[in-house]
């Protein structure tokens, strides 16, 4: 049984006992709605989200005076279908969120192991990186990041993932710090397991949990500053459907009092936050009481 | 203590060298770093010219060392938009920054402390709850989103406050909630724990054991030690606040040191991009060595450890 067969066992286990609790539905249903949405927006969205019809700009939504069920949530400064961008936005945010938290989380956890477990001149660079670079502001950092390599999902992707690595390491260094000293741990080098494959076997495993409810907070983080970035415009390039990208458009008819143009994208961002948070509390709470207090 | 103070102080030191050789490294790994620093639509000589000053053609040592010697004589180069030094620029902004950070304290404070007060007395109680409900909405929603609605609700529909600018009292207000509102929940949330941690406290049940109003025991023996670990945080995050700002000073067209970041951005002008992050970054190392000393100076316990 090598490393990661380990650790999927373990978190297949974990998963397995959550059949009797009480599940929160709330994140779940929403989250769920986002990804099917993401999933299938060809399919579901009405209109082209890229392409606007000009004698069709600033539409307010159906149920307003001059609205139109041909765009139900009105349509924006070039003409563009409201929902439609909504719907694909939903692909741009759960694309970039997931893929930036699990490059984090990958990276973050690798690192923090190596810190963690072989110590000496291996933690101290590490370690020294990790605080320097929690001591940048992230969005700053990500900013500046960005106007070097240019706007485009990819270059996103990378540059979260190089902002937030930093707090996974610090949180599983710490926990293998105290793993280290266990039994079986001290028997597998009695026994004559390469440092390899205790890290791999016995650290690994016992720090995916953490790992992965660090992740599931994270990924609010990372939307919130994927958003962020979006909005300054060195995000996500237009005429792409991301919701920050939606956000800025929207101050073009904010003025002018075009409320869904600042309000939907907004709600959307806030849902999906809102899930994640939840959810990355429930499972802190269930996966790992150590760290309930954080 | 010295030796503790001495360690601290190496360790900022340390990650001020990590820092300036973190932003010296990615600017050169896209290759020619010179792209980023000359203006947009330079002649090859001036091209040329950067690539000398820089000594591209040097050892990549030799180069780092070049890039932090300026660093030390507070050198951060040019703006390519406002042609004065980028240190010029940043200072002209960072009063601006101040003045909004410290309303934002004022607000978030204003929300976080009564209410996490509040949520530890009646913990479990509906007052708890609202207050969680507060804190998740606080951290799911994104301060220029708070600052759009702001905008739409108070400047559009009302007409009340203006909805950009500076000048007076009036154009601090929203800007300043919108960017103290994340921070509002988190103070609260700090609040609520640190209160619940001094309420279960010896001296406490004692201050109720002599007969003393509850409302006493509340407000002037649990507030005033719970109020330290909230009013540390407050300090490290007026710092933040400068720093993050970015988003909220752009909606509201605040002129701090976002604001100055935004224009860089979309100007092409890498100068100052470079410079708000690397000054940012000092400050936080500056405030945190700060913070790690005053503990120690209060708390000897912490001198001793490791």
């Amino acid at each position: 049984m090598n490393g990661s067969r380990a650790a999927t066992l373990t978190l297949a286990w974990r998963l397995a006992s959550f059949r009797r609790e009480n599940l929160p539905w709330f994140p779940i249903v929403v989250l769920c709605t986002l990804a099917f949405l993401a999933i299938f927006a060809d399919v579901i969205a009405p209109h082209d989200p890229q392409v606007g019809l000009l004698g069709e700009r600033f539409r307010p939504p159906a149920w307003q005076q001059g609205g139109s069920t041909a765009h139900l949530l009105g349509t924006d400064h070039v003409g563009r279908d409201v929902l439609s961008r909504l719907i694909f936005g939903a692909r741009v945010s759960m694309v970039v969120g997931f893929t930036a938290v699990i490059f984090a989380g990958v990276v973050g956890t690798m690192l923090g192991i190596l810190a963690g477990y072989l110590g000496g001149w291996v933690d101290q660079v590490i370690m020294r990186v990790t605080d320097a670079w929690l001591a940048l502001p992230a969005l700053t950092f990500a900013i500046f990041l960005a106007a070097i390599v240019g706007p485009s999902e990819m270059n996103i992707v990378i540059i979260l993932g190089l902002v937030y690595w930093t707090r996974y390491a610090r949180v599983v260094r710490g926990e293998v710090l105290s793993l280290k000293e266990r039994d079986y741990v001290r028997l597998a080098i009695v026994a004559g397991c390469s440092k390899r494959t205790i890290m791999r076997r016995h650290i690994l495993p016992n720090v995916v949990n953490s790992a992965i409810v660090l992740a599931t907070l994270m990924l609010g983080v990372v939307i919130v500053t994927e958003a962020a970035l979006s909005f300054l415009g060195v995000g996500v390039p237009p005429p792409k459907p991301a919701w920050g990208l939606m956000l800025a458009d929207g101050k073009k008819g904010l003025m002018a009092g075009y409320w869904w143009l600042t309000v939907l994208p907004g709600v959307c961002i806030m849902l999906m936050v809102l899930s994640a948070n939840l959810l990355g509390d429930w499972l802190r709470v269930k996966l790992d009481p150590q760290l309930r207090q954080l | 203590m010295k030796r503790f103070i001495l360690r601290r102080v190496g360790y900022a030191l340390l990650s001020l060298v990590v820092l300036s050789a973190t932003i010296f490294v990615f600017v050169r790994l896209t290759g020619d770093p010179s792209v980023l620093l000359v203006e947009p639509g330079a002649s090859k000589a001036d091209i040329d010219a950067i690539r000398t000053d820089l000594g591209l053609d040097r050892p990549l040592l030799v180069q780092y060392g070049l890039f932090v010697k300026g660093l030390l004589r507070a050198d951060f180069g040019r703006s390519f938009y406002y042609r004065t030094p980028v240190l010029e620029l940043y200072l002209e902004r960072l009063p601006n920054s101040l003045l909004l950070a410290v309303v934002a304290m004022t607000f978030s404070l204003l929300i976080g402390i009564p209410s996490g007060i509040l949520a530890a007395v009646r913990v479990n109680g509906w007052w708890d709850g609202a207050g969680k409900l507060f804190a998740l909405l606080g951290l799911s929603m994104p301060s220029f989103w708070v600052g759009l609605l702001l905008i739409l609700f108070f400047s559009v529909y009302l007409g009340w406050l203006p909805s950009s600018g500076s000048g007076t009292p009036w154009h601090v207000l929203m800007p300043a909630f919108a960017l103290g509102w994340y921070f509002a929940a988190a103070h609260m949330r700090l609040t609520r724990s640190s209160m619940l941690e001094v309420l279960g406290s010896e001296y406490i049940k004692l201050a109720r054991l002599k007969g003393l109003p509850e409302a006493l025991v509340i407000g002037k023996h649990a507030f005033k030690n719970a109020l330290i670990p909230v009013l540390t945080l407050a300090g490290i995050n007026l710092v933040l606040m400068v720093n993050v700002a970015v988003v909220v000073e752009t909606v509201f067209a605040w002129p701090g040191v976002g604001r100055l970041l935004y224009e860089g951005i979309a100007f092409r002008d890498f100068p100052v991009v470079q410079t708000t992050v690397i000054l940012g970054g000092v400050m936080i190392v500056v405030v945190n060595l700060a913070v790690d000393l005053m503990y120690a100076v209060i708390d000897p316990r912490i001198r001793y450890e490791r």
